[in-house]
C-alpha cells in the first residue's frame, strides 16, 4: 500500500510556511476577538452623543488609528537612536524601525480618511486647513519621505544610517499635531479622555468603547510589526545572498577572460 | 442609524486597510519564506 503522507525526514527538510509562530497565532486570534468586541460596542452597545450624536461612534476607530501611529513613530525613534548610538549595530533595530513606521504610515493615512468623514458629519466639511488636520498631513508626508529614504541604493547599514537620522527628527513633529489643538485655534476637539486637569469627561460605556478600541488596535499593531520585521528579514538575506550571488559571477566571468587570454598569448607565441 | 453611510463606512474602511496590509505581509512572508532556510528564520 502506497501513501502520499510526508515522511517525518521529508517535513523536517521543507522550509517553514511563513513568518507566524504559536505566539503571533495568539496574538492574531486575540485581535480578532478585540475587533469583534470593538464593533459590537462601537456600532452597538454605546450611546449616542449628546453633541455629535451618532457621529462618535467613528471616534471608536478613528482615536485608536492615530493611538496606533503615534505608538509606530515612537517605536521608530526609539529603535533608530538604539540603532545609531550603540556599539552592536544590530540591524534587527533598523528592520524594527522600519516595519514600525511603514504601518503607522498606513494607520496615519486611515485617520486622515476618517476624519475626513467624522469632520464631513460634525463640521459639515470633509477637509479644512486647521492646525490639527494640516499637522497630521505633514506627520503623513515626513514619513513617506521616510519611507523613501529607506529605498535608496546602498547597503543595508547606508540605509540604517540615513533612515535612523530622519526617524529621530520625524518624531518630534508628534508633540506638534497632539499639542496643535492648543497652540492654534483649532476646529478639532482637545482631549475628552484625559484633559488638562486629569479629569475624564466620558459616559461610561463610551469610553470602554474607546478603551477596546485601543486595545484592539495595538494588539494589531504587535502583530504587523512581528510579522513585517521577519519579512524584512528574509528579504535582506535575500538581496545579500542575491549581491554575493552576482560578485561570484563577476569573479568567474573575470578568471574565464583571464584564462582565455592567457591561452590565446601562449598560442601567438 | 442616522448617518449610517458615513459611520459604517468609517468601519469598513479602517479594517479593509488593516486587512489588506495583514494579508499583504502574510504573503509576501509566506514567498520569502520559500526561498530562505529555516536556520537563518531567527523566529523558529
Amino acid at each position: 500500500m502506497t501513501t502520499t503522507e510526508p515522511t517525518p525526514q521529508r517535513e523536517k527538510s521543507r522550509p517553514s510556511s511563513g513568518t507566524g509562530t504559536r505566539g503571533t497565532r495568539i496574538l492574531g486570534i486575540s485581535t480578532i476577538v478585540a475587533m469583534v468586541w470593538l464593533v459590537a460596542f462601537g456600532l452597538g452597545f454605546s450611546p449616542a452623543d449628546r453633541d455629535q450624536d451618532e457621529a462618535v461612534r467613528i471616534l471608536y476607530v478613528h482615536v485608536p488609528t492615530i493611538w496606533v501611529a503615534y505608538i509606530s513613530f515612537v517605536v521608530t525613534a526609539v529603535a533608530s537612536g538604539i540603532y545609531l548610538f550603540s556599539k552592536r549595530k544590530s540591524l534587527g533595530w533598523d528592520r524594527l524601525a522600519g516595519a514600525s513606521a511603514e504601518i503607522g504610515t498606513v494607520f496615519v493615512a486611515v485617520t486622515l480618511v476618517v476624519g475626513a468623514l467624522w469632520g464631513r458629519l460634525t463640521w459639515g466639511v470633509f477637509w479644512q486647513w486647521d492646525a490639527r488636520l494640516t499637522t497630521t498631513a505633514l506627520l503623513f508626508v515626513t514619513y513617506i519621505g521616510y519611507l523613501a529614504v529607506r529605498r535608496l541604493d546602498g547597503t543595508h547599514e547606508q540605509r540604517a544610517r540615513r533612515s535612523a537620522v530622519i526617524g529621530l527628527l520625524a518624531v518630534l513633529e508628534i508633540p506638534l499635531v497632539h499639542w496643535s489643538v492648543r497652540l492654534w485655534r483649532s476646529l478639532h476637539q482637545e482631549a475628552t479622555v484625559l484633559d488638562t486637569d486629569g479629569n475624564t469627561d466620558m459616559d461610561g460605556l463610551m469610553l470602554f468603547s474607546l478603551f477596546v478600541g485601543v486595545i484592539a488596535f495595538t494588539l494589531l499593531y504587535l502583530w504587523l510589526v512581528l510579522h513585517r520585521t521577519r519579512t524584512m528579514a528574509m528579504a535582506d538575506i535575500l538581496e545579500d545572498r542575491g549581491l554575493d550571488q552576482a560578485l561570484a559571477d563577476r569573479r568567474a566571468e573575470s578568471d574565464e577572460f583571464d584564462r582565455r587570454a592567457g591561452t590565446a598569448e601562449g598560442g601567438a607565441g | 442609524m442616522e448617518d449610517a453611510g458615513f459611520i459604517i463606512g468609517s468601519y469598513v474602511l479602517t479594517f479593509a486597510t488593516v486587512g489588506l496590509l495583514a494579508w499583504r505581509y502574510v504573503r509576501v512572508g509566506r514567498r520569502l519564506a520559500e526561498q530562505v532556510p529555516d536556520e537563518d528564520k531567527y523566529w523558529i
